[in-house]
């Protein structure tokens, strides 16, 4: 119980004082644009919401918060007083697998940006002005930190001049599609998923993908928070790629665990190895992912011969 | 003995929130579906909820708290229940009182 309490306070500390639930260096937020040459700002950018640059970081995180809430209980009761002045997560130093995965994050997200640039959208990027959603905060009820940062985000859309926001996951399309409109009344944004404008605007491109066996694994929230079933299906049929589907598919997709990450990390792996389980009954094949943290996930309880991919790295582009 | 504050929902409707889980017809189809197989998970909670029973939410915090808010029973719930919304609202609550922000 006081493990909770210390997390929560942690996160709402982090959130109100630096900006983001696990603050980290700027330069691990942005380098994944470097070279890119994408424009600051603009009426259309691309907005990543920091999880694909978080999520290698996240272990390493949840080990030295771990160290200080599930430390001896005057520890416990210590860290929220403590951490307002030294912030533990600018010290976290990724190992070599973890270096292995933000590099393959760093791909997912550039190719976005070259998938969109063939579909005829040329996006800028906020660089580091660019915000924490604040999806954690809003799902574990912490609202008056999550509104202080909803209303940081929508200032900085603001300043930059933005009207139309591209999405790369579906946890932040949801928050500023659903949440934020109601947060707002002024709210004047329009929010796209990358996968919308390939699916509408892609028909023509001459995508490929890797021969082999695909295994799908449906995000919760794109399924059930915001209707997208056909749309990276029929873009995965146009690259001529065939997928296999558990019995608890689509709509009835069932959980990667992943939201459990943070305050349950047994329950989370408990879940995803199900997951891989059931997917595994489909016989061996590739596990394709469109939600980074179930990528993240499920990735982490794949055996040796498991692969799982995030849908963009599956997709190639005939030049 | 269990306290009950049936008035105890006005919190959330005081803030214009509206604790949905009246609807709630205790028909158990969400705790079948739920991923974690967290027997308390959703409809007991609710029964608390609307009861007022602060301390068996309290008691529960865990389950409360773990609920992955995958929507799995909320689009399969026949009374319509927006089952994630009023996890959130319980962890709004929750959060308050453990971080004392509430007057």
């Amino acid at each position: 119980m006081a493990e909770i309490r210390s997390r929560l306070a942690l996160l709402s500390q982090n959130l109100r004082y630096r900006a983001h639930v696990f603050p980290l260096p700027a330069r691990s937020l942005v380098s994944w644009a470097e070279g890119l040459g994408l424009a600051r700002g603009g009426k259309t950018i691309l907005y990543t919401g920091h999880l694909y640059q978080l999520l290698p970081y996240l272990r390493v995180l949840r080990e030295r918060e771990q160290g200080l809430v599930r430390g001896k209980d005057w520890l416990s009761r210590l860290a929220p007083v403590l951490n307002p002045w030294i912030n533990v997560s600018r010290l976290a130093i990724l190992g070599r697998e973890e270096r292995r995965l933000q590099e393959y994050y760093t791909g997912v997200l550039r190719g976005v940006v070259k998938l969109l640039r063939k579909c005829g959208v040329e996006p800028g990027y906020l660089y580091e002005k660019e915000y924490y959603p604040g999806t954690l905060a809003y799902d574990l009820g912490l609202e008056g930190v999550f509104e202080l940062q909803a209303r940081r985000v929508v200032r900085a859309f603001r300043e930059a001049g933005v009207r139309t926001i591209i999405t790369v996951d579906p946890h932040s399309t949801a928050l500023l599609r659903e949440v934020y409109p109601q947060l707002f009344p002024d709210w004047d944004f329009e929010v796209r998923s990358y996968l919308e404008i390939l699916f509408h605007q892609g028909r023509h491109l001459p995508l490929r993908g890797e021969e082999g066996v695909y295994l799908w694994h449906d995000s919760c929230v794109y399924v059930r928070y915001l209707g997208v079933v056909e749309e990276p299906r029929e873009i995965l049929k146009r690259a001529g790629l065939e997928i296999r589907e558990p019995r608890f598919s689509r709509e009835i997709t069932r959980c990667c665990g992943g939201p459990a990450e943070t305050l349950f990390p047994e329950k989370a792996g408990e879940l995803a190895r199900a997951r891989m389980e059931e997917l595994s009954t489909l016989g061996p094949g590739t596990v394709i992912t469109l939600c980074p943290i179930c990528h993240f996930n499920l990735r982490a309880v794949s055996g040796p011969d498991q692969r799982v991919e995030d849908f963009v790295r599956v997709l190639r582009l005939e030049e | 003995m269990i306290r009950l504050r049936p008035e105890w929902r006005k919190i959330f409707e005081a803030r214009g929130r509206d604790l949905d889980a009246r609807r709630c017809f205790n028909c158990g189809t969400c705790t079948t579906l739920c991923p974690l197989g967290l027997k308390v998970l959703p409809r007991e909670i609710f029964r608390y909820a609307l009861l007022g029973a602060e301390e068996k939410l309290r008691e529960n915090r865990e389950a409360i708290y773990a609920c992955l808010l995958c929507r799995l029973c909320e689009v399969n719930c026949p009374q319509g229940v927006k089952i994630t919304e009023v996890i959130r609202l319980l962890r709004v609550y929750l959060a308050e009182e453990d971080l004392e922000v509430r007057s």
